[in-house]
C-alpha cells in the first residue's frame, strides 16, 4: 500500500506499509487480550511495540506470527489480507520470529539450529535428500554458506558446534536471531530481544539489530522494556495499556503524551 | 579349546542375532518417541498388519473379502493371480503411508499437546482397531510368510567351525540377513535424520514445538512422515519375524520383547535400541545356557524384564537416552 513517507531522526526514508493490523481483537475466554488495535509496520523501519507487563505485547507478536488468531479484525499483509495461517505458513511467507523464553532446538548444536532456518528454501525433493545425491548436495553446501555468513555477522564462529542446551542464556538469544536472520526474512519480529541481559549484552544485542536493519535491509517488530533502548532504537513506536493501544508515533512523539507517562508512572488520584 | 566354552561362543552369536530381531522391533518405537512424544502401543500390531498385508497381497487375497461376502452373498476370496515379492513390498509401503497418513489425519491431530497418558490411550485404542482390521481385511489364519529369503542353517558357518573347534555352530541364514538388514536399516536412519532436510525438520520437530513452528516446519507433515517410517520399521520387523514364525497374532506380542530393550538402551536413542536389543539377546542366551539349568530353565521369559528392572534402578534413562535434569 502506498503512503506519504516519512523521515527518521536519523535521515533515513521509511517507505510503504508492509503489514497492517486492522481492529484486531484477542480474547481468551472472558479475558480480553487485545482490545480492537489497529496499527502498521512499513518497509524498513523498526517498530517496537512497548507497554507495561500484561498489556498484551506478545500476544500481538502472536498474532502477527499466527501462534494466536484473532477472534476479530484482519491483518493485512504487502496488500492483501491474510487469511487465517498456521505458525508454519506465516514463517514460509517471510516472517521470522523469535521467542521471550527462547525457543531452540537444546539437543542439536548451534549449527544445526541455523541450519533449520534454512529449511524453507530448500528445494530438493524427498528422493533427491533421501538418496543424498545431485541437488540436495549442492544446496546443503549453498545453505552452509549462508549459515556461516550469519554465524560471521552475530559473532559466534567459536560455538558454532556447541550444543545449544550448553550455552549461557546471552548466547543463546544471539543463537535465535542467527536462526529468525538465515531465513532471510521480509519481517522479523523479536520479542524482549534484551531481556536479562546486562548492560554490555544489550550494546551488544542493540548493534546487532541496528546492523541487521541497515545492512539486510530487514523490517524489525520488537518489543522491549528497557526504555532506553527502546527509544534509541526504534523508527516508530506503539505503546498497549491493558490490552488496548494508547500511543503511536515516533520516540518522542511518545515520550510526551500523557496517556503513556500515566501507564508507565501510575497516575496519583487525589 | 575347552566345549563349554566353544558351546559359549555359539549361545553368543545365536543371541545377538535374536538380539538384532528385538531391535528391529524396538526402533519402530524409538522413531515415533523421539519425534512426537508418543509411545506407540501399537507398533507391534503394525509389524502384524504389515506382515499380513504383505502376504494377502503377495497371494492375491482379496481385501476384506469375508465382510464383502456377507454382505453381498457373494463367494470371493482371492483374485487368481500371484504378486512378485518385491511388487508386493512395495505396495505394502505404500499402504503403510496411506495408514501413517490416516492416523494422523484422524487421531493424532486433534491430540495435540495433550498429555503423554492421553496419547499413550490413543495408541493402545490403535492398536485393538488395527488388530481387528488386520483380522476383517485378510482373516485370522496363521500365514506362512516367503518373500525368499534364504532359512535354515548356514553350511559355511557350520563346516568351518566344525573345523576350528571340531564342532558346528548352527547359525541360521534368517537371522545373517536380519542382522544385515538392521544393520542397512539402522545406518539409514542415522543418516537420514542427521543430513538430510526431512531429518533435521524431524529432530526440530522432537525438540521443540513451537520452534519448529516459526521456522517453517509443519507438525503434521513430519508427524506423517515419522508414522510413516515406523510403518516401515514395522514391515521390517514383520518380514523377518513373520519369515521365522509365521504370520499370526503372537507376532503383535513381539512388541512387549522390545520394552526392556528400550528401557536398556533409551527411549529416545537409535543406537540405543540396536544395542538394547543385543544385550537382552544376549543375556538372556548365555543367562538360560549357564544359570538356566540350575534353577529349572525357561529363564528367557523373564531375564529380559529383570535386566529392565535393574536399570531403572540404577539409570532410569537407559544407557544412550537423554538425561532427565529437573531444574529448580
Amino acid at each position: 500500500m502506498k503512503v506519504e513517507p516519512f523521515v527518521t531522526a536519523d535521515g533515513r526514508t521509511i517507505g510503504d506499509v508492509m503489514m497492517e493490523m486492522r481492529n484486531i481483537t484477542l480474547r481468551f475466554g472472558g479475558v480480553v487480550a487485545i482490545k480492537d488495535i489497529s496499527f502498521d509496520i512499513r518497509e524498513g523501519e523498526i517498530r517496537a511495540i512497548i507497554g507495561p507487563n500484561g498489556a498484551g505485547k506478545s500476544s500481538m507478536l502472536n498474532v502477527i506470527s499466527g501462534f494466536y488468531h484473532p477472534q476479530e479484525g484482519e491483518v493485512w499483509y504487502h496488500g492483501a489480507r491474510r487469511p487465517s495461517m498456521r505458525p508454519y505458513q506465516v514463517a514460509r511467507q517471510g516472517i521470522a520470529r523469535t521467542f521471550q523464553n527462547i525457543a531452540l532446538f537444546d539437543g542439536m548444536s548451534v549449527l544445526d539450529n541455523i541450519m533449520t532456518g534454512r529449511l524453507n528454501h530448500m528445494s530438493s525433493s524427498f528422493l533427491d535428500q533421501a538418496i543424498w545425491w545431485g541437488k540436495a548436495q549442492r544446496e546443503e553446501v549453498e545453505h552452509r554458506a549462508k549459515a556461516e555468513e550469519i554465524i560471521d555477522f552475530l559473532e559466534i564462529q567459536a560455538i558454532r558446534k556447541t550444543p545449544v542446551g550448553r550455552l549461557p542464556y546471552g548466547l543463546k538469544k544471539r543463537v535465535e536471531l542467527a536462526r529468525a536472520l538465515v531465513a532471510e526474512p521480509k519481517l522479523l519480529l523479536l520479542d524482549e530481544p534484551m531481556a536479562g541481559m546486562n548492560v554490555e549484552e544489550k550494546e551488544d544485542m542493540s548493534r546487532f539489530i541496528l546492523d541487521v536493519n541497515d545492512e539486510f535491509g530487514t523490517t524489525i517488530a520488537l518489543i522491549e522494556h528497557d526504555m532506553g533502548v527502546v527509544m534509541d532504537l526504534s523508527d516508530r513506536v506503539v505503546v498497549m495499556d491493558y490490552g488496548k493501544k494508547i500511543g503511536d508515533g515516533t520516540p518522542d512523539e511518545v515520550r510526551g503524551n500523557q496517556e503513556v507517562i500515566d501507564a508507565y508512572l501510575g497516575v496519583s488520584h487525589d | 579349546m575347552p566345549e563349554q566354552l566353544v558351546f559359549a561362543m555359539e549361545v553368543t552369536l545365536n543371541g545377538l542375532m535374536t538380539g538384532v530381531m528385538y531391535s528391529l522391533v524396538a526402533l519402530g518405537f524409538v522413531l515415533i518417541y523421539k519425534a512426537s512424544g508418543i509411545f506407540n502401543y501399537a507398533q507391534g500390531v503394525m509389524a502384524l498388519f504389515a506382515a499380513m498385508t504383505l502376504v494377502g497381497i503377495q497371494e492375491g487375497r482379496v481385501p476384506f473379502a469375508a465382510l464383502i461376502n456377507a454382505i453381498f452373498g457373494t463367494g470371493i476370496h482371492e483374485f487368481g493371480w500371484q504378486v512378485p515379492a518385491l511388487l508386493a513390498i512395495l505396495l505394502t509401503v505404500a499402504v503403510m503411508i496411506g495408514f501413517a497418513w490416516l492416523v494422523q489425519k484422524v487421531i493424532f491431530k486433534h491430540l495435540v499437546g495433550q498429555d503423554p497418558i492421553i496419547l499413550f490411550m490413543a495408541t493402545i485404542g490403535l492398536a485393538y482397531l488395527l488388530e481387528g482390521v488386520s483380522d476383517l481385511m485378510w482373516g485370522s489364519e496363521i500365514r506362512t510368510l516367503d518373500v525368499g529369503l534364504p532359512q535354515g542353517i548356514n553350511e559355511a558357518i557350520d563346516l568351518t567351525t566344525f573345523n576350528w573347534f571340531g564342532y558346528g555352530f548352527f547359525i541360521d541364514n534368517l537371522d545373517i540377513v536380519a542382522t544385515i538388514v538392521a544393520a542397512i536399516l539402522v545406518a539409514g536412519l542415522v543418516a537420514y535424520a542427521q543430513y538430510t532436510k526431512q531429518g533435521r525438520a524431524m529432530r526440530a520437530v522432537a525438540d521443540d514445538h513451537q520452534a519448529a513452528l516459526s521456522v517453517g516446519i509443519s507438525l503434521n507433515f513430519v508427524w506423517i512422515l515419522v508414522w510413516s517410517l515406523a510403518g516401515f520399521v514395522a514391515l521390517v520387523a514383520g518380514i523377518m519375524w513373520g519369515a521365522k514364525s509365521g504370520v499370526q497374532f503372537s507376532l503383535s506380542l513381539i512388541a512387549l520383547k522390545a520394552l526392556p530393550v528400550l528401557m536398556l538402551g533409551g527411549f529416545t536413542s537409535i543406537p540405543g535400541a540396536i544395542v538394547g536389543g543385543l544385550i537382552i539377546g544376549v543375556g538372556e542366551a548365555l543367562f538360560e545356557f549357564s544359570v538356566g539349568p540350575m534353577i529349572g530353565g525357561a529363564t528367557e521369559n523373564w531375564f529380559a524384564y529383570v535386566l529392565a528392572l535393574l536399570f531403572l534402578v540404577f539409570r532410569p534413562q537407559g544407557l544412550f537416552g537423554e538425561k532427565i535434569i529437573e531444574r529448580v
